[in-house]
């Protein structure tokens, strides 16, 4: 590693450090933190704001568990300092019981619109309008995508998949109920573009993705960029999309949740025999590669290791959540000085107990 | 280490993705095989399928029939690629073993089985379209014949969602290619090897590449073949199978609940049954679906029950490696484990007695060289409608039931195939007309003793073609005179 990427690192972890300050006085001030980490506060035998001074010291306040999330009253997350701003609310996927909501005020703008300053205008013409296909419902990606589009001058049309409707499918292993309702979405998606020509950005999942291009050569529909994420994407999709599927099309690969902002792909570069190598919006949200026997073990570079994820806005604080997937731990690069991880996919030992990716 | 690729029309493709095969034994890691995504299948079937059939249809039956005949001695002797080495067919034999568990001595035995059906293929061919002139499916018709008669192709590919549990099931699907329908195969996980080197073999004999694609895949991608080949073979337990019973595009291959039937008018002279009994048991290690899981005997036969479980005993675990070795072994002994705990807690259901138990004194499961066996088992079910009486596991296992005679037919429930022992034409007939019987062996013929030009599960000639009615001038005005 050269001198002046160490250089980077060890700025950008000053500025982590910095702002774990800044979100734990916020969070566990009782004049603007919310409901619940105020009440977490009272049974700890120390106050956060003192005691923590840097991402290492988040340990002293445990895992944050999703079952938190899980049913309401929603408000007792609303931080008091934010208290009267429009409110959303936005749902996980549910696919592993009753669905985690949060609240969200501008998170998702401010996120996207980070997201959004990295697409190239090659790709993603500003101007130019978007076609989401995938799920909106109660998710955080149908306000978020449209912010996108308009952020970038364009609009958002908008055909939509119920990823608990393909998820029952799935489960009853319905698969021809599965194809029509494939059809259905795809026929939608089909007929806009045959309409709307401006269109020229695209985002959807992985296996919409794959039945639109079955249906249509992805150029001929008139994309030129591809922002594609929802789900997991294996090194070998990667490879299939820009080889055979859309090849020449900018083809963006991301990993999100509602939980956290948005992860985005180092560029493509041939020496990374396609792995797609995922950074976490620093300091808005940290991943850390862990031992998934001993989650307060960092994993060494290359190796693989359980995603612990940390998400540090003023809106929502949710310290080394123990997410549902592995990777490998990531060396930082010189367009992003901190941990990445690669080869992202579901937790081995969830992987008979868990339907994920049916979109 | 060995890596075995995708091969797409015969072209192989490396994935990105590839899941580790194991040496049952060991667990030392024998090969990578790569994985096709989903989508990939989906965008070859999509834009390949009419060509590959077209390619493939420009050749005369004759032709491919010359082919398979090339390609059954090239299986059987060759020196075939088997990804990124060249296998003989020792080395075939090995690695197979080592996967799957299977002994030696039956690979070599299954090897037979499809070096046969290639050689035999225009015999079988004659079987599957009950000697139709093969030249119908080059022309589209019989030509200069005073009777016209057409068969219309249903498929521009077919797929086979493939087996790990008995490599001789390949058979099955070996005559696609002399009736010009393109293979897409899905092999199992743990046995690839025997659909590979089915394919080598028929490059090296001269069939068109077009008309050969593998796709090594997860469900998902086993789906996909499903959902868009026009016709398909689907191999699967009985929760596999399921979504797709109604289809009548798939031809399932489910269990297949055989039964070997002792009539009343045999009772007398079970012993000289006994032999036949134990081979539809036990052959080929007991894994198959022609395999007998149930010995029904329409009245009693005091004996033959112990004397069946004493020779099914006798049958001992062997190193893979033994020329004399019958037991598949499990590449997981807890899977041998949990199968013998499933018989143990439904023998606590009364109305059923382990008649092979007294012989173990070490219990069902044995553990050798780090494999896990299970010795062959019979069960007398007192209560017909006892679960073991209607189970199928994947080693020698059996019911033994008696009824009364006027029942046994009755009783039976599905039997893919069911040998029945009578010398009484009255019980035959009725053995004729029994609907749960779907091939029959009248007779001292084992269950799994299976003449491929009668597949004992559907017919491939009328899964892939279709009769159509046709008329030309030259047929119109002989009907008109």
């Amino acid at each position: 590693m050269n001198a002046s990427l160490e250089k980077e690192i060890a700025a950008g972890r000053e500025r982590l450090d910095a702002h774990i300050r800044e979100m734990v006085r916020w969070h566990f001030n009782p004049d603007t933190g919310c409901e619940f980490w105020l009440n977490y506060a009272r049974k700890l035998d120390f106050d956060p704001r003192e005691a923590i001074r840097s991402y290492d010291d988040l340990k002293k306040l445990g895992h944050f568990q999703d079952e938190w999330l899980r049913g309401g009253p929603v408000r007792k997350w609303l931080p008091k300092g934010l208290e009267g701003q429009p409110l959303c609310v936005f749902e996980t996927g549910g696919s592993t019981g009753v669905p985690k909501t949060r609240i969200n005020i501008n998170d998702f703008r401010v996120d996207y619109e980070a997201f959004g300053d990295q697409l190239s205008d090659e790709g993603f013409p500003k101007g130019s309008d978007w076609l989401m296909l995938g799920p909106t419902g109660p998710r955080r990606l149908r306000l978020a995508i449209e912010h996108l589009a308009q952020y970038r001058g364009g609009m958002c049309f908008f055909v939509d998949l119920d990823p608990r409707w393909v998820n029952n499918l799935v489960k009853r292993q319905a698969w021809q109920e599965m194809d029509a309702y494939k059809d259905h979405v795809i026929n939608q998606a089909m007929k806009i573009m045959g309409a709307h020509p401006n269109i020229k950005c695209l985002f959807t999942t992985p296996k919409l993705l794959d039945a639109l291009s079955q249906r249509c050569p992805v150029e001929k529909l008139g994309f030129t960029g591809i922002f594609c994420g929802g789900t997991e994407m294996t090194a070998q999709f990667n490879r299939f999309v820009r080889e055979e599927l859309a090849p020449g099309i900018d083809f963006v690969p991301t990993y999100g949740n509602t939980l956290m902002g948005l992860a985005v792909a180092k560029p493509y570069e041939p020496a990374d025999n396609y792995a797609i190598i995922y950074y976490p919006p620093l300091p808005r949200a940290v991943f850390e590669i862990v031992n998934p026997d001993n989650l307060d073990e960092t994993v060494p570079y290359g190796a693989t290791g359980r995603v612990l994820l940390t998400t540090l806005t003023k809106e929502f604080f949710m310290p080394r959540f123990a997410e549902r997937d592995e990777g490998e731990r990531a060396a930082p690069c010189k367009r992003f000085p901190w941990d990445g991880v690669s080869n992202l996919g579901l937790l081995s030992s969830l992987k008979t107990s868990v339907v994920v990716g049916v979109y | 280490m060995l890596r075995l690729p995708i091969l797409r029309g015969g072209k192989p493709y490396h994935s990105l993705d590839a899941i580790q095969l194991k040496h049952v034994g060991t667990g030392e890691t024998v090969a990578l095989v790569s994985q096709a995504n989903a989508g990939l299948i989906a965008r070859d079937l999509i834009l390949n399928a009419r060509h590959n059939r077209q390619v493939l249809a420009q050749r005369s039956v004759s032709d491919l029939v010359a082919i398979s005949r090339r390609a059954a001695e090239l299986f059987m002797t060759g020196r075939l690629p088997m990804g990124d080495v060249v296998q003989g067919p020792d080395e075939f034999v090995a690695i197979q073993s080592a996967t799957t568990g299977v002994p030696r001595s039956l690979c070599h035995r299954n090897m037979e089985k499809i070096r046969h059906v290639l050689a035999e293929m225009e015999r079988i061919l004659m079987g599957l379209t009950r000697g139709l002139d093969l030249s119908v499916l080059d022309e589209g018709w019989n030509g200069n014949a005073a009777r016209p008669v057409s068969y219309l192709s249903q498929a521009d590919m077919l797929g086979a969602v493939l087996p790990s549990n008995s490599p001789g099931v390949h058979a099955l699907w070996l005559p696609a290619v002399a009736l010009k329908v393109p293979l897409v195969l899905r092999p199992g996980r743990q046995e690839p090897w025997t659909p590979y080197r089915i394919i080598q073999a028929f490059l090296a004999a001269g069939c068109p590449p077009e008309a050969l694609s593998f796709y090594p895949s997860d469900y998902a991608g086993a789906t996909e073949i499903l959902s868009r080949c026009h016709r398909s073979l689907f191999f699967g337990d009985a929760a596999t199978v399921k979504p797709w019973l109604h289809d009548r595009r798939i031809e399932l291959h489910g269990p297949g609940k055989s039964k070997v039937l002792l009539a009343p008018d045999q009772i007398s002279r079970w012993e000289d049954h006994v032999e036949i009994m134990a081979a539809s048991i036990a052959d080929n290690g007991g894994r198959s679906c022609v395999n007998a899981s149930g010995v029904w005997v329409g009245g009693k036969a005091p004996g033959l029950a112990e004397a069946l479980a004493r020779k099914l005993a006798a049958i001992e675990p062997l190193p893979l490696d033994h020329p004399e070795a019958r037991l598949a072994a499990f590449a997981d002994a807890s899977v041998a484990r949990r199968i013998s705990e499933f018989i143990d807690n439904h023998l606590q259901v009364p109305g059923a007695e382990d008649l092979t138990a007294p012989y173990y004194k070490d219990g069902r499961v044995v553990e050798m060289d780090g494999l896990g066996f299970l010795r062959p088992t019979l069960i007398r079910c007192t209560d017909p409608e006892h679960a073991l009486a209607s189970s199928e596991l994947l080693f020698p296992f059996a019911a033994y039931v008696e009824v009364p005679p006027a029942e046994l037919l009755e009783r039976i429930g599905p039997t893919l195939v069911g040998t029945v022992l009578t010398g009484d034409d009255r019980f035959a007939g009725a053995a004729m007309e029994c609907r749960h019987i779907e091939r029959l062996n009248l007779g001292s013929i084992p269950t799994g003793k299976v003449s491929w030009d009668q597949p004992h599960e559907g017919n491939l000639f009328e899964l892939l073609y279709h009769r159509r009615a046709f008329q030309n001038p030259a047929s119109a005005a002989s009907d008109a005179a």
